[in-house]
C-alpha cells in the first residue's frame, strides 16, 4: 500500500517570469463541466494586471531588439517543449473541457502546430509586409513593419490551448510583449502553458498570464496608456465596444471579437495587425 | 595620546557643550550618545511604511511630493543644454496639467549653477520664499577628497555664481577614524564660505553618506555632530553610492532632528537622496516625518527629497488619479 499523499498544484499568474499569487489574494473555483471541483485558479485583480504591463514594457527593449532568426528560434524551442509536456495538456483539457482523449490530442496537436508555423514566420513576415518602394529620385525608399509594443489580449474563451496559443503566437512573432487574459472557465491549460513559456529560454516579461474574469480586468487594459495593441478575440461576452472605446483614447491598434471554431486561425494578419510600417530613405550614391 | 585641539567655536555647539570646546569634549559628547537599537529602528521603520494613503489624502500627498522635490541632475555628462531642460521640467513638470505644483528646488554641480540661474530667471527665489531655489554640491562632491582650500573655494565659487543652497559632502575617512574635530571644522569652515557679500547665507545641507558610515550608531553621530557644527539640513547620500536613501536611516536622522528641536527649539531639515524612484516609497516617506517631528516639517525649508526619477512616477500617479486610467511612461518627459 502506498503512503504517497497527492500534492494538489496551486495555479498562480506568471507576470515577469515569476509565479507569483494574486495581490488581492483572491482565488476562484475552477470546475469540470459537470461541476465537480478541479483545482483553485487565482483571480487577478486591476493591480496585477498593471504590474504585469510594467513587465511586459521593461521586456519589450530585448524582445523587440532581438534578431528576427533569435525570436523564431526561441519560439520555436517553446513548440519543442510543449510537445514534450503534451501528456499534461491532454490530461487537463480531458478534465477542463469535458472532451475525449482524442480531441484533446487533437487541440495539442494544432496548438503545437499553430505555433510552429508562426515560429516559422519570425524571420519571413518583414520579407511580406515590407516594401522597397519606387520613388522619384536616386534614393532607396524602404518600408519595415516593426512591432509595436505591449499587446493585451483577452484570450478566446470557449478554449483551453488552442485558442490561448493562437492569440499569443502571433503577437510575439515581430517582437510585441503580451499581457493575456487566459479563459475565465478554462484556466489551467493557461497556467501550465506559462510554465513552458517560462522554461524555454523565452526572456521574462514577455509574456504575461493572468487568470480571473476578463470582464473585471479588460477595461484597465485596454484604457491603459502604455499599453499599445489590444486584442479582443475572445471578448465577443464582454461591453466590446466600450474596450474598443477606451483603447481609441490612446490610439491603441485593435482586432475585433470573434467567436466559433475558427476564431483565430492562423493568419499573417495576425502578426501584421500588431505592428508599425517604419519608411526610411536612404541615398542610392553620393551625390 | 591625542591632542587636544580645540575647535571652531561654532555658536550651536557652544551653547550645548559649554565654552571649553575641545576635540575631546565634542569626542566625549558624540561618544556619550545612546547607541540605537537596530531592530526597533528597523521594524519602526517598516510599520510605518504600511500605511494605506488612498484617495484625496494620496492626491495631496502626490502634490506634496512634488513641492518638496530637489530635481537633480549630478552627471559627468551634464551639460548647460541638459540643465536648462532640467530647469524647465522643474518649472512645468507636467505640461498637461496646469495645477502641477513647482519642485523646491534643482540641484546641479557648482559650474552648471549660471546656467540654472539664467534658465530660471525671474522664478528664481533669489533669497526670497517664492519660487525655485537652485542647490550646488559643492566640496569636491561626491567622495570629499579634495583639501579645504579646495572645498572652500567650490563653495564660494557656487554661492557667487547664485545657488541658495550648498550641498556639502563630510569628510568620512575622518569620521570614521575618530577624528570629529577634523569632520566639524570642515564643516563650519564650509557655513562661513556659504555668506554672500550681503553677510546672509546659502542653506547647508550636510552630507553624512549613510552608506559609508556602516552603523546606525555612526549615522546618529553624525547626524548630531553635523547639527552641532551649524547644517541646516542633514542628507543621507550622495546618491553614488549604494545603499543610499533607506527609510530606518532617515527616520533615524529625523529622530535626531526631533531630540535637536526638543534640546533647542531650533529646526533643522532633512534630505533623504538617491534610490527614492517611486510615488509609494516617497509617501513613506512623508508618513515617517509626519509620524517622527510632526507635519509641520512637510515643507520644502524642513524636508527635501533628493531625486531624479522620482518625478516622473509621480506624474504618472497624479495622472492616474486625474483619468482613472494607467498612464505610461510615453506621457512624461524623457530626462
Amino acid at each position: 500500500m502506498s503512503n504517497h499523499v497527492t500534492v494538489p498544484k496551486t495555479y498562480k499568474l506568471f507576470v515577469n517570469g515569476a509565479f507569483p499569487r494574486s495581490e488581492s489574494g483572491r482565488v476562484y473555483e475552477v470546475t469540470t463541466p459537470k461541476g465537480e471541483f478541479l483545482a483553485n485558479a487565482a483571480q487577478a485583480s486591476r493591480k496585477d494586471a498593471r504590474d504585469a504591463v510594467v513587465a511586459a514594457r521593461a521586456a519589450v527593449s530585448g524582445w523587440s531588439g532581438a534578431t528576427a532568426y533569435n525570436r523564431g528560434q526561441v519560439l520555436y524551442r517553446v513548440a519543442e517543449v510543449l510537445e514534450g509536456r503534451r501528456a499534461q495538456f491532454e490530461d487537463e483539457i480531458v478534465r477542463l473541457q469535458g472532451v475525449s482523449a482524442s480531441a484533446a490530442r487533437d487541440q495539442v496537436d494544432e496548438a503545437i502546430d499553430r505555433w510552429v508555423w508562426y515560429a516559422g514566420w519570425a524571420d519571413k513576415y518583414a520579407q511580406v509586409a515590407g516594401n522597397a518602394n519606387p520613388v522619384s529620385g536616386p534614393y532607396f525608399n524602404l518600408s519595415v513593419p516593426e512591432p509595436t509594443g505591449v499587446v493585451a489580449i483577452v484570450a478566446p474563451q470557449d478554449s483551453a490551448l488552442v485558442g490561448l496559443v493562437s492569440a499569443l503566437a502571433p503577437a510575439l512573432v515581430s517582437g510585441n510583449t503580451v499581457v493575456v487574459i487566459a479563459s475565465e472557465a478554462f484556466p489551467l491549460s493557461a497556467i501550465t502553458l506559462a510554465e513552458v513559456l517560462a522554461t524555454s529560454d523565452l526572456p521574462k516579461g514577455v509574456v504575461n498570464v493572468l487568470t480571473g474574469s476578463p470582464a473585471e480586468i479588460a477595461p484597465w487594459l485596454a484604457s491603459h496608456a502604455d499599453v499599445n495593441a489590444l486584442d479582443l478575440v475572445g471578448a465577443g461576452a464582454l461591453e466590446w465596444i466600450d474596450l474598443e472605446i477606451a483603447a481609441a483614447e490612446t490610439l491603441k491598434r485593435v482586432l475585433p471579437p470573434e467567436d466559433g471554431p475558427d476564431a483565430a486561425a492562423p493568419a499573417l494578419g495576425r502578426i501584421t495587425a500588431f505592428t508599425e510600417t517604419k519608411t526610411v530613405w536612404h541615398t542610392k550614391s553620393l551625390i | 595620546m591625542t591632542i587636544d585641539r580645540a575647535v571652531s567655536p561654532a555658536q550651536r555647539a557652544l551653547e550645548v557643550l559649554g565654552d571649553d570646546l575641545t576635540e575631546s569634549t565634542l569626542k566625549r559628547y558624540l561618544d556619550g550618545i545612546p547607541g540605537v537599537d537596530a531592530v526597533g529602528l528597523e521594524q519602526r521603520a517598516a510599520a510605518l511604511g504600511t500605511r494605506s494613503i488612498k484617495t484625496t489624502s494620496k492626491a495631496w500627498a502626490l502634490d506634496r511630493i512634488i513641492e518638496l522635490i530637489d530635481l537633480t541632475t549630478l552627471e559627468g555628462a551634464d551639460t548647460p543644454g541638459k540643465v536648462r531642460s532640467l530647469v524647465a521640467k522643474a518649472l512645468v513638470p507636467d505640461a498637461g496639467d496646469p495645477s502641477t505644483p513647482r519642485v523646491a528646488a534643482v540641484c546641479v554641480y557648482g559650474d552648471m549653477v549660471p546656467y540654472a540661474v539664467e534658465a530660471l530667471g525671474t522664478a528664481h527665489s533669489a533669497g526670497t520664499d517664492e519660487g525655485v531655489n537652485v542647490a550646488a554640491v559643492a566640496t569636491a562632491f561626491p567622495s570629499g577628497r579634495a583639501s579645504l582650500a579646495v572645498k572652500l573655494a567650490d563653495t564660494a565659487d557656487a554661492v557667487a555664481a547664485g545657488a541658495d543652497e550648498i550641498d556639502m559632502v563630510i569628510d568620512r575617512g575622518a569620521f570614521l577614524s575618530g577624528r570629529y574635530g577634523l569632520v566639524f571644522d570642515e564643516i563650519v569652515a564650509v557655513k562661513e564660505a556659504c555668506r554672500r557679500a550681503d553677510g546672509s547665507f546659502a542653506h547647508l545641507k550636510v552630507i553624512l553618506e549613510t552608506g559609508e558610515l556602516n552603523t546606525y550608531d555612526n549615522v546618529r553621530r553624525a547626524s548630531w555632530l553635523s547639527i552641532l557644527a551649524g547644517g541646516d539640513f542633514i542628507k543621507t547620500s550622495t546618491g553614488k553610492v549604494s545603499p543610499a536613501a533607506t527609510l530606518p536611516v532617515t527616520l533615524l536622522m529625523l529622530e535626531v532632528v526631533r531630540d535637536w528641536n526638543r534640546l533647542t527649539g531650533e529646526k533643522i531639515g532633512v534630505k533623504p537622496a538617491g534610490g527614492i524612484r517611486s510615488s509609494k516609497d516617497a509617501i513613506k516617506y512623508l508618513v515617517t516625518v509626519a509620524e517622527t517631528v510632526g507635519e509641520e516639517w512637510l515643507q520644502p525649508h524642513l524636508f527635501r527629497f533628493g531625486a531624479s526619477s522620482l518625478l516622473n512616477d509621480v506624474l504618472l500617479q497624479r495622472q492616474k488619479l486625474r483619468t482613472g486610467h494607467y498612464s505610461g511612461a510615453d506621457y512624461v518627459t524623457i530626462d
